[in-house]
């Protein structure tokens, strides 16, 4: 199926948001996530589904001012 | 001491992040500038670089407490959730709020903003929102739950200093026990010393450091800056005045015509 990851159409189905991450390669990465907008938190992930043109976000630490 | 919602620090000057030449340069900035706080950001991670696991890496081994922010956020949904998603990550509740009005001058949406301040300090946050210096607006957000207020010195980035004295200490006098901190606009360490003249708390900047030629030595002017404009302030400064006053003593001055 077709979701979009960080603005990048992919052709996944995980079985949940955490799988998406594992599967990604962010297993072990400091990220936070939100699903259509909203906020899911990292102890979420493993009951979040993730269904067809889902747009998930995943944000990183980054420099600001 | 300046005292920002339940955490007491010694430096009154904020330092961003951002737009160093490299992070070794950013962190001699951050010694240079003797600062307690540095703001951070969330962004989208950049495929297999992880670059911002590096960064947060590098951050906290500086040791230095994060002010995570909500930059480029235009609508209150999109602020709230980044400062949901802000907080998990830096484990931290506090958020320097923006809600971005305009593109070209980034000036605050200030009814976003109220509504956003609200949303989120009745969720926990300890929210330093990016402001105006309008009074009614820094009422709502007091109302709203904010103990500290950031008002704007002038466009972030813009290096046009203080652009309205007589709003920031309409707002110093209407606040006298908020913490207030000039955010942004911010070009030279005058600048920086104006606004602690005037009896502001702090100052936070990013810019005017970061894209100096010599990041570390401005760090260190802005620091001193700050520390003189405080001392001023708590030293009461003369008041102006139109005509001159003869500073040697009149009194048994020669008569030589």
């Amino acid at each position: 199926m077709s979701i979009i990851v960080n603005g990048e159409p992919h052709d996944l189905a995980p079985s949940s948001l955490a799988a998406l991450l594992t599967d990604l390669g962010y297993g072990e990465a400091i990220v936070a996530t939100a699903l259509n907008g909203d906020f899911v938190p990292a102890e979420a992930r493993d009951e979040t589904p993730v269904a067809p043109g889902d747009r998930i976000e995943i944000l990183a630490p980054m420099q600001g001012g | 001491m300046l005292k920002l919602y339940d955490h007491t620090v010694e430096s009154r000057l904020l330092l961003g992040t951002a737009l160093y030449p490299s992070p070794a340069i950013m962190a001699d900035a951050m010694r240079a500038a003797r600062c307690d706080i540095v703001t951070v950001s969330l962004r989208r991670e950049s495929g297999a670089a992880r670059a911002g696991q590096d960064f947060w890496g590098f951050i906290r081994d500086l040791g230095i407490r994060v002010l995570p922010n909500t930059a480029g956020c235009h609508t209150v949904k999109e602020a709230v959730t980044t400062a949901q998603m802000a907080r998990e990550v830096f484990a931290t509740s506090w958020v320097k709020l923006e809600v971005i009005n305009d593109a070209d001058t980034l000036q605050p949406d200030v009814f976003g903003l109220v509504e956003a301040a609200r949303i989120l300090a009745d969720d926990g946050f300890q929210v330093f929102p990016y402001c105006t210096e309008d009074l009614g607006v820094a009422e709502r957000l007091v109302e709203a739950g904010c103990e500290v207020l950031m008002p704007w010195g002038a466009p972030i980035g813009s290096a046009r200093g203080l652009n309205n004295v007589y709003g920031l200490r309409s707002l110093r006098a209407h606040f006298p026990d908020i913490p207030l901190i000039v955010d942004a606009g911010l070009g030279l360490p005058s600048h920086a010393a104006a606004a602690m003249e005037l009896g502001y708390d702090a100052v936070l900047l990013n810019t005017a450091v970061a894209k100096a030629g010599d990041p570390a030595m401005m760090a260190d002017a802005f620091a001193r800056a700050v520390e003189a404009g405080r001392l001023a302030y708590a030293a009461d400064p003369l008041e102006p005045r139109d005509m001159a006053a003869p500073s040697t003593p009149v009194l048994g001055k020669a008569f030589l015509e």
